[in-house]
């Protein structure tokens, strides 16, 4: 309106209300909620009428029932007798196995390699580049199956397996001798727990006196120490009471040890290269991150090249990389889902698949097996953000 | 007394710092430790590629139509070339293969425009490709028109398939994205908070489970009247799953845009679309290109998943062409030219954005 342009008069009336933006930011929102509302009442509504068009139950109450199927691997006691409630736990189990197995694995190859990228010898540097360049830019499901159906289906029957020392390879799996603990055990697991307590209070007391003093006492080395020496003098003192049980071939196929089924096998190679190949990356980006002042100030303070990778570069290196890499363990833990293909026996899986299969509850089951997903996503990018504020530069 | 007051003429390098053998020294044996770690290495290429080399080269089969050809023991690669039209078109109908070779065409000729620098006018051609080509490429794929004959969805597969899950993924999720994320840096609560939730949801399952839901629930949640065919709900799937990385790679490129220009923008009387039509969004979208690709390329390997659900990408028909009994135990090389495949779509499109990287990254940076 001209009129409130002129200099001097004071703005005589309001403006329309659909020219105020908090009154329009409001109306928008109504809308915005009646329209989601509306969409989610017009689901909920079709989804009720489908289900009883179809004679399909809802509720939880499946939850209870017999599964009536075995599982291929599980952590917990369980066969075709137990609940489709166990099956779940036992799904999740397994997922949350594989993914920590392959947190572990990936975070070592993805270390190496991406140190090795950056090596001054150039043959590792080139051998680490083409590992990253080949295996980031393949499709996962791909390289599953690769490991799976071209590698471990094609290993030899169990008469003729592959040997090493007394762990045994073949076509049903990886073969290793297992630990019997005995009656006495119980003092080496108090002596873990001690030894662990014996390095947190050192490491504190370290601290405490390298503020003060400035005085350095070698606490990894000393750590280790305690942390190997005690169990094993607790071990000693006990009577060696642990044996191995080695698997040994009987009629067609091996008894005794533990037994890692190839499906896992499998997975875990194909999720930790993959992954591993990502991290290597964020690693190599970390470190070189790092001012090449920083580097230079520390050998001009004389300190060591050990120390100054480890007090100077890597504190500072971490920073960038963790939270990409707690992004990279949180797809892998997603990615893990895709054991379903090769029937590792993980929550998608024995869930999503075997269980909606037979009690034909879908909605209940993508709802539980998301929400668990979600859960983990939402609780690990929660402490990383808790993790991330704590590390942050502190800037003056 | 002799007294030479000339200057004498410069030593040359020592011969063990110069030419091959000082790039050997500082490269390759500048230590006892690296030495041992080159000799090694060299060793382990040794032993793994020469036998990989002989096995795909030198000792292969290339050209047959029956496993018979396949006679030097190395890799046969007679059981690719043989089958080579079904994992490019998948069941399409041979004579109508034509259809695909024109889009494959015209894709490469967009996408040759668009990556060349010099290319005039690429603003149109962006628009076109995003826009138009997927228009022409639905009528052209499916027929039913124009005197095409109708081709129904599950007789696609193949590299196709790959191609037109990834793309209409990638084109269908770009404008939810750029919703999801003007959404979620709206100042209006409930809108931010709706957007927010939508986001961190889909971002926090596995694909795997979206598009299971998509090919199960989604059934039940329409009226029983629309029938959706299995291509259809896989896209619905992959887009949701899409918009919600797409709304982040967006956010970060809104985040980076300094905040002189909104306040420019609103200084100038601007409404909120004209603002982030006219000023903000040009700006962002260009320097979230390499954002794009990389999700681009992230999804195009995640296209794979589809054969959990029974569609029949790449992946999914070389699999079960190796299931078939007159070409049984020639997974490797059927993995390998997957592999291959995918590594080259993929190799080429990171490639592609570490440029684009480089050529944005205008020296601001800390090095």
């Amino acid at each position: 309106m001209p009129s409130d342009l002129k200099p001097g008069v004071a703005p005589s009336s309001k403006p329309k209300f659909w020219n105020d933006p908090d009154k329009r930011a409001l109306l928008f929102q109504v809308l915005m909620v009646l329209t989601v509302v509306g969409f989610i009442g017009y689901l909920v509504n079709n989804a009720l009428t489908n289900l009883e068009q179809r004679g399909i139950t809802t509720g939880f109450a499946f939850l209870g029932q017999t599964s009536g199927f075995d599982i291929l691997l599980s952590l917990v006691e369980y066969d075709s007798t137990h609940t489709f409630g166990t099956t779940f736990v036992v799904g999740l189990l397994n997922t949350l196995l594989v993914s920590a197995l392959g947190i572990i694995l990936a975070t070592l190859i993805g270390f190496v390699m991406g140190v090795a990228r950056l090596s001054n010898n150039w043959l590792i540097g080139k051998v680490a580049a083409a590992y990253i360049e080949i295996f980031r830019n393949i499709p996962l499901l791909l390289q599953i199956f690769f490991w799976y159906f071209a590698v471990l289906r094609a290993l030899p029957a169990p008469r003729q397996s592959i040997e090493f020392g007394s762990a045994f390879l073949n076509v049903r799996g990886l073969y290793l001798p297992s630990p019997v603990f005995e009656s006495g055990f119980g003092l080496v697991t108090i002596a873990i727990g001690i030894a662990i307590a014996a390095v947190i209070v050192l490491t504190r007391w370290n601290k405490k006196r390298q503020d003060a003093t400035g005085q350095r006492f070698p606490v990894l080395w000393t750590s280790l120490a305690i942390l190997f020496g005690l169990p094993l003098l607790a071990f000693l003192v006990a009577g060696m009471p642990m044996s191995l049980d080695y698997p040994a071939l009987q009629g067609f196929n091996f008894r005794g040890g533990m037994t890692i089924i190839p499906e896992l096998l499998a997975l875990l190679f194909a999720l930790s290269i993959y992954t591993g190949a990502f991290i290597a990356e964020i690693v190599r980006s970390g470190i070189e991150a790092v001012n090449k002042g920083q580097t230079e100030a520390a050998s001009a303070l004389g300190l060591p090249k050990g120390k100054t990778l480890r007090l100077v570069v890597i504190p500072q290196a971490m920073r960038v990389i963790i939270p990409p890499l707690t992004s990279q363990y949180l797809n892998l833990a997603k990615n893990s889902s895709l054991a379903t293909a090769i029937g590792y026996p993980d929550l998608v899986s024995v869930f999503m698949g075997t269980t909606l299969n037979q009690t034909g509850q879908a909605i209940e089951i993508i709802f539980m097996t998301m929400a668990v997903y979600l859960l983990i996503s939402l609780s690990v990018s929660t402490l990383m953000n808790w993790y991330n504020k704590r590390m942050a530069l502190v800037e003056r | 007394m002799i007294v030479n007051d000339q200057k004498l003429p410069d030593l040359p390098p020592p011969a063990s710092t110069t030419g091959v053998v000082g790039w050997l020294r500082t490269n390759l044996f500048s230590t006892p430790f690296y030495t041992l770690l080159t000799l090694v290495t060299l060793y382990v290429l040794y032993v793994t590629l020469v036998p990989a080399i002989q096995w795909a080269f030198i000792d292969a089969d290339w050209l047959g139509d029956s496993r018979d050809a396949c006679t030097s023991g190395g890799a046969c690669w007679v059981f690719i070339t043989a089958r080579l039209d079904q994992f490019l078109y998948g069941f399409y109908p041979e004579s109508e293969h034509w259809r695909v070779n024109t889009l494959y065409l015209m894709l490469v000729i967009l996408i040759g425009a668009l990556v060349w620098e010099k290319t005039p006018k690429k603003g149109w051609i962006a628009a076109f490709t995003l826009i138009i080509f997927p228009v022409i490429a639905y009528f052209l794929l499916v027929g039913g028109s124009f005197g095409l004959e109708h081709v129904e969805t599950h007789k696609w597969g193949g590299l196709m398939l790959t191609l037109v899950l990834a793309c209409v993924g990638i084109v269908a999720s770009l404008p939810f994205g750029i919703l999801l994320a003007l959404g979620r840096r709206s100042h209006m609560p409930v809108v931010k908070s709706f957007c927010t939730v939508f986001i961190e949801v889909w971002r926090g399952v596995p694909l795997i489970t979206v598009l299971f839901m998509a090919s199960v629930m989604l059934p039940l949640f329409v009226s029983a009247e629309i029938e959706f065919d299995k291509l259809l709900r896989a896209l619905i799937g992959i887009t949701l799953f899409q918009s919600a990385y797409m709304a982040e790679v967006i956010r970060g490129g809104l985040q980076a845009i300094p905040k002189g220009q909104y306040e420019a923008a609103d200084a100038l009387g601007l409404s909120y679309w004209k603002k982030m039509g006219l000023i903000i969004l040009p700006q962002a979208l260009k320097i979230m290109i390499p954002g794009i690709v990389n999700t681009f390329i992230a999804l195009f390997k995640d296209t794979s998943l589809v054969l959990i659900i029974g569609l029949f990408d790449l992946l999914a028909i070389v699999q079960a062409a190796l299931a078939d009994p007159k070409w049984l135990g020639y997974s490797v090389e059927g993995y390998v030219f997957v592999a291959f495949a995918f590594w080259v779509f993929c190799f080429g499109m990171s490639r592609y954005s570490q440029h684009l990287e480089r050529k944005l990254h205008t020296g601001h940076g800390a090095r």
